[in-house]
Parts: C-alpha cells; structure tokens; sequence
C-alpha cells in the first residue's frame, strides 16, 4: 500500500471539482513573502534506514540514571497490571468516541475515574481529563472569571513556573488583572496575598505542595478569599493527598493539578493529564467532557456523555472551553493505578514518598556546603548550595545521578539553590550513593 | 400554538408583557415547544442592563443552550428565581409560572420594533 495522500491525477481530479487550474492558481492569494522558501525534507529513506535513524536517536537518552528530579513530574513505579489493562484494543480502538454511548466501556472507564479523583481531592464533580497539569489550571482560572464576573487574579509565588508560563499566554490578550506574589519557599506569604485580596478578586490560585516542595494548611486564605466573595483554586500533587489534607477539606472551589504520576510513564512533552474537580454548584462552568450515570429504557445501569450543551461543537463561541480533547488513554491509566493502590495503598505510597525524602534531609543536613531549606514538605525539598546547582547538577549526571531541578532556570538569583525529589522507587543505598556524589561534587 | 393578545413578540420568540414602564419577559410557546424540556435556566442579576435585542438569559434543554434575547432595553429589577429549582416551569407555563425577568423599560419607543399577536401569529406561520 503506498502512504502518498494524493495521487498526481487525484490532485487534478480535485482541482477541477473546485474549478482551479493547477495548484499554484489556488494559492494564488498567498503572497510569495508569507511562503516558505523550501520544506528541506530530505529523500524518502526505506524503512529500515528510518528505524535504524530512530534508534540512533533514542540512544541519545539516559534512562539509567538515577533519578532525583521532580519539579511537577515525578518518577513513580509503574505497576505492570497499568500497562497490560490500558493497552487492550477494547479500550485503544474506542478511546475517542464519536458516538460515545455505543462505547459504554470506555464511559463506564472514565466515569470511574471521575469518581477516583473526586474521592481523591474531596471535591463533588470532575469532569473526564484535560490535557495536562498546566491547561487544567489555566481553565480553572477561565472557569473562576465566568463564575465571578471579576477580573483580578491572584497568583502565589509557589505555583509551578510552567504553570505560570501557560497562564501569561492563555491570558496575555484578556482585559484581566494578572497579579504575581513572588516566589518564596516556605509556606504561602498571607501578608503579601492579602494586600490585594479585594472584592474584585475572581480567584486566589495556590499550590500545594507549592513548586518548592512546601506543604501548607492554605484554609484561612480560603475563609478570608470566600468572605470577599473570591474563589480560591488551588493545584494538587495526586500522590501527596494520600497524606496530606485535601482541598476539599479546606473547602478550595476548584482542584487542578498534574496527573502523571498515576502510571503515567515521564516524557519530554507528553502525553500527561490535567484533571479538574470543582464544587457541584459550579458543574455548568465547568470546561470538558463529563460522563454521567443513568439507566436505559429497560432499567439497566449505563452511561453517557452529559451536560454537553457546555462544549464547543454545540454552543460555538460561547461554549465554555475550546479545548474540547480530554486525555481518556491516560485517565484510563490513573484510574487503572489509582484501582490497583485502593485507599490504603496510595496512603502507604504517600508514606513511603514522604519518609525517604525525609530520611534524604535529615542525610543532607549532615553534608558540608549543603543548607536544606527548612520548611515542611512531602517528598521534595530545595537545598542551598556552596556551588552553582546548575555545574553541580552536571557533574554528577556524569556520575549516573540525575540531582534534581536547579532553580536558577527559573528564577533570577537561585542559581545556588536545588530542588530535590525523592519517590518511593529511590532505595537507601542509591540516597546514600546520591549524598555522597552530592558532597564531592560541592566540595572538590 | 398559544400566541396570548395583548403581550408583544420578537423574532427570536421572546414575549414581553408592557405595564406602564414595566415589562415582564419570556420565551414563547412555540420557543418551549422547540426546544424541548429545560433543564437549566441562566438568569441576569437584579440591576443589570440589558439592551434590545442582545442575550441577556440563556435556557438549557436537553439539546441546545439557547440564548434569550431583550425585547426591549431596560434594566432588570425582578428574575424568576423559581426557574432556578423548577425550569419545567418555562415548558408547562411560558406565559404564566415560567416568565424570566421584569424589567424597568429604558425607551417606549423601542415597542415599534416588536411584533403584535396578531404579527407574530402569521410570522410563526411563515416559519411552518
């Protein structure tokens, strides 16, 4: 079978259905300044040379290194039963259904994966997955504009700087009132937010773990924004709330976060998955697909896309997200990872996560030219170094360790500071062997 | 289709009932009929302008969400609150139960746009 899209004598045929006489007539109104001077492909290569080129290039990755980076994607295990359930054709071939109810599968799926982050975050309603961690975040600040009719957005200083990054850019042409509290590491600045915590707020947008590895009890910032009539939004790290207090115990209006450390393997670029809870009363504004439970003419349990009158391909312009693809392979994993771990599990894995990044600390605070900045957290941390974390990071990569994330890439005047992660997956002799190669690439 | 004398019609079947500089506003039978059950109704708030012929409601059915358009420009000061818990109420009473919003008309002149009973009778015919 040849893989060439049109034939010479289809393009013809094409050509005089539409009434043009040759390509070049119907690009006619394009200008030679706006058209690219050459594609510079190169020749067609069999596909044997293409594999063998692939495989080069793959080689170019080190996946043996262990492994101390987080930063908002985390190196969790994988449990196998993920893979095996997540790869079967009944769920592959159905993933995108356009007629959703003939799939009951793949709903039944994602309507359990609602229900998994729902239990998880303490929130009433999910909606089916967005793409990832950073797009949930900017909806849920489209969503709090909708329901608040106000324009002024508070941004903590411990959100994740991609984050921040996709926010300036889904908002750089809306008449919105951006606020940014600097970055800090300890726990959320109330001073600073309460400055301009006012009643043209729309929403405050925390995150916890903050992007420094700082946990936070952030219930009096959301008694204080609710009294003002503000949302509070605030992002999550799935894997801690095994542990930590939930948003929804501190009542926060709409949970986000990143979704990649529920059996979601780590990629450069994706595919992640962002998911989005909020309270009941903010169903409608809600962006995304959301699957509902109901029965069918013969009493039967089934399952269908509801509330779809929201989404772009029924209410056009005004529907309440232009992003109307959901991430359903990789909810599919969560909820697969999330089922496997059952309640216990995931607290057993928090616990895990938790006590080797303390152990970590406590094993670093011992070390020469390394200050662990002291703040409570989960299962990441920042460090000050006596070196540039950036040349540290660098020789000891060499070394077969992957350190963590120097801060300096993001912020101007941390180029001495490390942000390190510790999951379950790291065993005592590799955070022993980490602490050592730490300590002889500071003090060389 | 019930088309009541005396109350006035647009061509987006919005309906407003004129009491000295007062108008009481909803969605025609024949607009309920169309779109079938309301599920959810979206209401301005108390001292919103609205202006003539712009969306300043929405009603939800289990098809489409529907935008209700101002008749007439005014400014809202009473919503149907009712239409909140009970939006079957716009299908089992357009005229009655189910009216949205009573405005205060901001120009009696606006009323020459607006179609009669009588009018709007023969345009849903037209539409048939």
């Amino acid at each position: 079978m040849s893989y060439v899209p049109h034939t010479k004598e289809e393009v013809e045929e094409m050509l005089k259905v539409i009434g043009v006489s040759s390509i070049e007539e119907l690009f006619k109104d394009i200008g030679p300044a706006l058209r690219p001077k050459s594609f510079n492909l190169p020749e067609g290569k069999s596909e044997f040379e293409v594999k063998e080129h692939l495989e080069r290039l793959s080689l170019k990755n080190n996946t043996s290194v262990i492994n101390f980076v987080g930063g908002g994607f985390y190196d969790h295990y994988i449990p196998s039963v993920v893979d095996a359930l997540a790869s079967r054709s009944e769920f592959y071939t159905s993933y995108t259904p356009y007629q959703p109810e003939c799939s009951q599968g793949i709903l039944q799926a994602m309507y359990e994966y609602q229900t998994a982050i729902c239990t998880l975050t303490d929130m009433d309603v999910s909606n089916a997955s967005l793409y990832d961690g950073g797009t949930a975040l900017c909806e849920a600040v489209m969503m709090s504009l909708r329901i608040t009719e106000r324009n002024k957005i508070i941004i903590d200083g411990g959100i994740n700087p991609i984050y921040k990054n996709m926010l300036f850019s889904y908002t750089t042409n809306l008449p919105i009132d951006l606020i940014k509290i600097s970055p800090h590491i300890g726990q959320t600045k109330r001073d600073e937010i309460y400055r301009h915590l006012d009643e043209k707020t729309a929403a405050v947008i925390l995150q916890n773990p903050n992007f420094f590895g700082t946990i936070d009890d952030h219930s009096d910032i959301v008694e204080r924004a609710h009294s003002l009539g503000a949302l509070v939004i605030e992002s999550v790290y799935p894997i801690s709330l095994g542990l930590i207090k939930t948003p929804g115990s501190m009542d926060v209006d709409i949970v986000t976060g990143e979704g990649q450390s529920l059996g979601i393997p780590l990629s450069f670029g994706g595919p992640y998955l962002g998911f989005l809870a909020c309270k009941r009363e903010f169903l409608r504004k809600m962006p995304g697909r959301i699957v509902g439970e109901t029965v069918d003419k013969e009493g039967k349990r089934g399952f269908v896309l509801t509330l779809q009158t929201r989404e772009q391909h029924i209410r056009r312009q005004k529907a309440t997200s232009n992003i109307c693809t959901n991430s359903a392979l990789c909810a599919l994993r969560a909820v697969i990872f999330l089922s496997i771990l059952g309640k216990n599990g995931l607290t057993e894995l928090s616990k895990l996560n938790y006590e080797k990044s303390e152990f970590t600390k406590d094993l670093l605070k011992n070390t020469p030219g390394v200050k662990v900045i002291n703040s409570p957290t989960f299962n990441e941390f920042t460090v000050f170094l006596k070196r540039n974390a950036n040349e540290v990071v660098n020789n000891m990569i060499d070394k077969g360790i992957a350190a963590g994330l120097p801060l300096g890439r993001f912020y101007k005047g941390m180029e001495n500071y490390l942000l390190i992660a510790v999951t379950e997956k790291r065993k005592k002799e590799e955070i022993l062997r980490f602490s050592e190669v730490l300590n002889d690439a500071i003090n060389l | 289709m019930n088309v009541p004398d005396g109350l006035f019609y647009t061509k987006e079947h919005e309906w407003i009932r004129i009491e000295d500089n007062l108008g009481t506003i909803g969605i025609t039978d024949y607009a309920q009929d169309a779109l079938g059950d309301v599920t959810f109704v979206e209401l301005p708030k108390i001292g919103d302008s609205i202006r003539q012929f712009e969306a300043f409601a929405s009603v939800e059915s289990v098809k489409a969400v529907s935008d209700v358009y101002a008749p007439v420009s005014g400014k809202i000061i009473k919503i149907n609150e009712g239409l909140l818990k009970s939006p079957e109420l716009i299908n089992q009473s357009p005229y009655g139960e189910g009216w949205m919003v009573v405005i205060e008309i901001a120009d009696e002149k606006e009323k020459k746009d607006l179609m009669s009973a009588s009018e709007y009778r023969k345009y849903l015919e037209g539409i048939e």
